[in-house]
């Protein structure tokens, strides 16, 4: 049983929307910049990949109320395109949305408890109706009139890699037809101050795999696939050119928020994913590289890789260097950019790599490369918690 | 620098949440991380928040941190070399 | 297929009891949250310092999953990538978001974020019982036995798990429960199998003196 993918729909720093995002990323043009909805806090001085529009412009790409939760528009904008680029009537389909956040509504709750803490009174219970992440998912699903199948998962940075994998399975099993998958976060202090407590942000531009990186930048976004079954697939008007071969979860069982120096948990991921894909190492031609930038992360990610795949690494890059890193978003953006390396026979740049990691044999790809090949992508979300999933995407002969 | 030490270690204390062991079993110059009070690298985060909050000395380079965080007899030099007149 | 999952154990905590396969491991009427969870640590006759520095959840899942392997050790009977992990409740971390929320707004605290993200207490457990097969955390609004038997499953038949922790916790504000059984595939004790409705009674079964 193949599970196939129909449709994508993206929002991030790069872009509004997936031809944007492509030009973006085939322009080289990073979307990390200087903080500008969140003020007044020392941590909103740290650059950021921030989507430069106002809860009221979202609100009005996603036909939402700009009074619910950014994190909820960004969704709503991401999984509406993603459910049109499909080009497919969910009537009479088992038909699922299975929505991975970890901040949930928190920008509203920061600013309800901010007044709320000055105040010391509710002024509009309303406004925190939709804070919780299960409420962010029920209310784009119903305003997508998906009612069969709802779940929301947070599981870190490996958020919506899971969010992917649980919906394939339920696909599979045969309880559902076809699902819109993947995540969303907006930007709240909350994260900024706690990834800046855990002294893990870079004070400039983030360079991942660079020997000398300093740290992640926080993004925001949404990232939505929908995934059909092998029979939905073959009605459709658009035949998919891309389907999802493998995934797998392991737990790295090391520490709350630090990977293994050897990246056991990472290593664990890629080869289950590899083994249930049954493709031979040689046949995958590209890895999106979780690559957050942090000392850490790079590294683990890096020696686990090189264990698997030896002297033979394939094409790789990190491209968060675009889009900042977008939590609980990453695995579905970045499931997205997999299958545009499929589509486009592209593979985007490592932004911003100049010196190469001393402890690794392989480098990531620096510049743009056109026309190539790429068959098979592998694609990386791990995260705190131990937390780590591998996706494989494979082009559809 | 006696003071120093013996106030910096009940702010360890309380700052860390430390309940399996007792103050008094900790020399000023034992190691705190791994072998010592076995304390990991969140730890060593929240002592440079307590560094930050109670003695206005920001430390911007983590990787200072195991140098500086060796000991209680090691933080109470750096506090007494770094801390604002 | 399915017919040698069975449940090899079962815990749960909840008013003032730790129960453990039908009978009381540990009793402590009207205590406070942190008095309870540590005398029952005392109990266990354990050592394991960072069992103090955990949030709440985490530490009430660690006592719980700590009962229910009391007798059988993971790490000896399987690979670490054969054991697995299905967690879900309902308030996810909000207990340590408001707490980190109001550190924040003063000095943040680092170790109070680490635990605002409901899979920590997973990975708590994985470090602690060796454990690196797939894990999972999700939110319902209530205990939900048949999606806990169909993940459990799902594990146990597609992943290469062989041993499965499935189970649920919450706590806010402080109330709390947990109820947490292990399923295992090719036990010899095959008296209660794993299917929804046995989950379902374990869960709401009354508990006697």
């Amino acid at each position: 049983m193949e599970v196939y993918i129909a449709g994508k729909g993206i929002i991030s720093a790069i872009g509004l929307n997936v031809e944007e995002t492509l030009q973006s990323l085939k322009a080289g043009k990073s979307g990390i910049g200087t903080q500008t909805n969140l003020t007044g806090r020392r941590d909103s001085n740290l650059p950021t990949g921030e989507i430069a529009l106002s809860n009221a412009e979202l609100a009005s790409m996603a036909g939402l109320s700009a009074d619910y939760s950014r994190t909820a528009l960004l969704s709503m904008i991401a999984a509406k395109d993603a459910l049109a680029d499909a080009d497919i009537n969910i009537k009479g389909l088992k038909c699922g949305f299975i929505s991975a956040t970890t901040v949930g509504g928190m920008d509203k709750t920061e600013k309800f408890m901010a007044s709320f803490i000055r105040d010391g009174e509710v002024k509009d219970i309303g406004r925190i109706l939709y804070h919780d992440s299960g409420a962010i998912t029920e209310l784009v699903a119903e305003a997508l009139g998906i009612k069969h199948f709802v779940s929301t998962i947070s599981t870190a940075c490996s958020s919506s890699a899971n969010a992917i994998m649980y919906a394939s399975r339920l696909i599979k099993t045969g309880v559902l037809d076809m699902a819109i998958a993947g995540g969303t976060d907006a930007m709240s202090l909350f994260t900024l101050s706690g990834f800046n407590a855990l002294m893990i942000l870079d004070e400039n531009y983030c360079t991942p795999y660079d020997d000398n990186r300093k740290g992640l930048n926080l993004g925001e976004g949404a990232g939505y696939v929908v995934l059909v079954s092998e029979k939905v697939a073959g009605k459709l008007s658009k035949a998919p050119a891309v389907k999802l071969t493998g995934y797998a979860n392991a737990n790295d069982a090391f520490h709350q928020t630090a990977s293994s120096p050897e990246g056991k948990g990472n290593y664990l991921a890629m080869q289950g994913a590899l083994k249930m894909s049954g493709l031979e190492i040689s046949a995958i031609d590209y890895i999106n590289l979780h690559g957050t930038g942090t000392a850490n992360n790079d590294l683990s990610e890096g020696m686990a890789i090189q264990r698997i795949f030896g002297e033979r690494v394939p094409k790789s890059s990190s491209t968060k260097a675009f889009t900042g890193h977008t939590l609980g978003a990453c695995g579905g953006i970045e499931a997205i950019f997999s299958m545009m390396a499929i589509e486009q026979k592209m593979i985007f740049p490592n932004l911003r790599l100049k010196t190469p990691m001393k402890e690794l044999g392989f480098v990531p790809v620096t510049e743009l490369m056109e026309g190539v090949e790429v068959k098979n992508v592998l694609s990386n979300s791990f995260g705190f918690g131990g937390n780590c999933s591998s996706l494989i995407f494979s082009k559809v002969n | 620098m006696e003071e120093l030490m013996a106030t910096l270690k009940k702010e360890i204390f309380e700052q860390l949440n430390l309940q399996h062991v007792k103050p008094e079993d900790i020399a000023y110059d034992q190691p705190l991380f791994v072998e010592g009070l076995g304390l990991d690298s969140i730890d060593a985060l929240e002592l440079i928040v307590l560094l930050q909050q109670k003695y206005g000395i920001k430390l911007a380079n983590p990787a200072e941190g195991p140098k500086i965080f060796y000991s209680i007899k090691t933080m109470a030099e750096y506090i007494t070399a770094h801390k604002k007149q | 297929m399915g017919t040698d999952k069975a449940i090899s154990g079962y815990v749960q905590i909840k008013g003032g009891r730790v129960m453990y396969n039908n009978s009381l491991f540990f009793e402590m009427p009207d205590a406070e949250p942190v008095v309870f969870f540590n005398d029952i640590y005392k109990a266990l006759n354990i050592n394991y310092p960072k069992f103090f520095k955990m949030d709440n959840l985490c530490k009430v899942v660690f006592l719980a999953v700590e009962v229910l392997l009391k007798d059988v050790s993971l790490r000896d009977k399987y690979k670490p990538e054969e054991t697995g992990i299905v967690f879900s409740n309902a308030n996810s971390s909000l207990d340590t978001d408001i707490r980190y929320f109001q550190s924040s707004l003063e000095a943040p605290s680092p170790a109070l974020f680490v635990y605002t993200l409901p899979n920590v207490a997973i990975g708590e457990l994985c470090i602690r019982h060796g454990i690196k097969g797939e894990t999972a955390c999700f939110v319902f609004d209530i205990f939900d036995a048949l999606f806990q038997a169909w993940y459990a499953d799902t594990l146990l038949e597609t992943c290469g798990i062989k041993a499965c922790i499935s189970g649920w916790a919450d706590f806010y504000d402080g109330k709390f429960e947990a109820f947490f059984y292990l399923v295992e595939t090719g036990s010899d004790n095959l008296s209660i199998k794993h299917n929804s409705e046995n989950i379902d009674k374990l869960y709401n079964q009354v508990w006697k003196n």
